[in-house]
């Protein structure tokens, strides 16, 4: 089967604008959880968020800023950042260094330009029709991030954007791994965004009990497998990672962070928002992507968990890995950098999997924070940044969404 | 009542807003569409844009015919006469 490799990476996060500040904010454990600076946010039973560290119109053009949504400016910024990083980019009036039409993008969004959405309903409302903006619904459409990544770097290939909850950036990597292996791109743009920080979502997962309510302490608020965890903190951002082809990346001499080596994509049918107790789906995602990257439970030395600090899903999702990967489990060593992070939804899985092929990488494994009074879950998660070994090197990212969608992504050392 | 410079200077910077282009080049003798390469969707903005500042209608129908920066600044004096 075609390997695929990670060669450029992307990221504007809650604790960095781009992928390098972001690496050095996780491994020195630093939570970009903050009271919400809004008027709006006081009516709120959660008035903390985790917005991102660098506003995407400080760095976008004004007037390219102005044309997208929130979530498709985060998208841009990442993914052109992803491309820059590649090294495929056109410099000095030559061509890009892959054909158009071998270019694609699977950019997902878990919620779609919300903020575009409601401001232009309550235009509506306040002004008439007159008053609508006509670039509404290219603003909105789930779609509009993926395609306006593909304007901008000329993706002529397939343009896709995944949509399954806080999956959705995984789903992005595993839909970008078979495009390239089913020869229909040699290289894909892929990731996730989200721009949820807004009244609506905040109140609507709020009315689901899904968020901590922890305001006094925004920065302790996120605190995966700790037992005074109550609930996840609604994170903001995007990331992106340049798939290609080993025999494209090889040719032009490209760096290389890891191996995208595997995807594994299941279904719980269990229920809508709750997931399985113990976690059956997610474990037979984990199991379809070390079959689908050929590798054994004993390589993984380290899993990206999804983790979100919500009382049921972290324990569902232990008792998962301990089932996908038999005595081997106790060998890895597990991280949520959500406690950092907060939870960014359909962009979670494409950050976390820029976490985890950095961590590869670099051979470090970012600390989980507030872990203070941990769960027995009888595995090994990292509470200070932990050195990897030598030699090579196998990692697991795993995100699973509302809709019972589990998606877990097996990266390989090169 | 505006002057034909307080009209075309006013119209000038909502066409900076959005489409970004510089407010000098805004002069009355550009076409939109291929002098200042305003597309279609930005030419609905600047015409909601515009209704709103210079609190004139702008039917649909006429916006055709508002090739030039000019046509513009001729419709709103007029509407605004009118």
């Amino acid at each position: 089967m075609t390997r695929v490799f990670v060669t450029g990476i992307g990221a504007t996060s809650p604790v960095g604008g781009d992928a390098p500040s972001t690496w050095d904010a996780l491994l020195e454990g630093r939570s970009g959880v903050r009271s919400i600076d809004k008027e709006w946010a006081q009516q709120l039973g959660t008035t903390i968020a985790a917005e991102v560290a660098v506003d995407p119109t400080e760095v976008l053009e004004r007037v390219k800023a102005r044309r997208l949504d929130r979530s498709g400016q985060l998208a841009l910024v990442a993914g052109l950042e992803a491309w820059a990083d590649s090294g495929l980019a056109a410099e000095d009036g030559e061509d890009a260094k892959v054909a158009s039409e071998r270019l694609g993008v699977a950019m997902a969004s878990g919620i779609g330009g919300v903020q575009t959405l409601l401001s232009n309903y309550d235009a509506l409302n306040e002004k008439g029709p007159r008053r609508v903006s006509p670039l509404a619904i290219p603003m909105l459409m789930p779609n509009s991030p993926a395609a306006n990544i593909g304007l901008a770097i000329g993706a002529r290939a397939g343009v896709h954007t995944p949509v399954s909850a806080c999956a959705s950036g995984n789903e992005a990597i595993a839909l970008g791994i078979d495009m390239i292996r089913l020869g229909r791109a040699d290289v894909v743009v892929v990731g996730g965004t989200e721009a949820a920080v807004h009244p609506l979502p905040m109140a609507a997962f709020g009315q689901m009990r899904a968020l901590s309510k922890r305001n006094d302490d925004p920065a302790a608020a996120s605190r995966p497998w700790d037992k005074g965890r109550d609930g996840f903190v609604l994170g903001e951002g995007a990331a992106a990672l340049v798939l290609e082809s080993e025999e494209h990346a090889r040719a032009r001499g490209a760096k290389v962070y890891a191996e995208a080596a595997g995807a594994g994509i299941t279904a719980d049918s269990h229920d809508i928002a709750q997931p399985d107790p113990v976690g059956r789906g997610a474990t037979r995602a984990m199991e379809m992507a070390l079959r689908e990257a050929d590798m054994s439970p004993g390589e993984v030395v380290h899993i990206n968990a999804h983790a979100t600090s919500t009382p049921q899903g972290d324990l569902a999702e232990a008792t998962a890995i301990k089932n996908a990967l038999g005595d081997a489990a106790g060998n890895v060593v597990l991280t949520s950098t959500k406690s950092m992070t907060g939870h960014l939804l359909g962009a979670a899985g494409a950050l976390e999997s820029v976490a985890t092929v950095l961590a590869l990488y670099h051979r470090i494994v970012p600390p989980t924070i507030n872990l203070d009074d941990p769960e027995d879950t009888g595995l090994d998660v990292a509470t200070e940044p932990r050195k990897l070994a030598d030699g090579p090197l196998a990692a697991l990212n795993n995100s699973f969404g509302f809709g019972g969608h589990n998606v877990a992504i097996a990266f390989r050392s090169v | 009542m505006a002057t034909t410079e307080e009209i075309r200077t006013d119209l000038a910077d909502i066409v900076n807003e959005v489409a970004g282009i510089a407010a000098e080049d805004v002069q009355l003798d550009k076409s939109f569409v291929d002098d200042l390469d305003v597309d279609s969707l930005s030419m609905v903005e600047v015409v909601v844009a515009a209704e709103e500042k210079f609190d004139v209608k702008i039917p649909d129908d006429e916006v055709k015919n508002l090739k030039t920066v000019g046509d513009a600044v001729a419709f709103i004096e007029r509407a605004q006469n009118g």
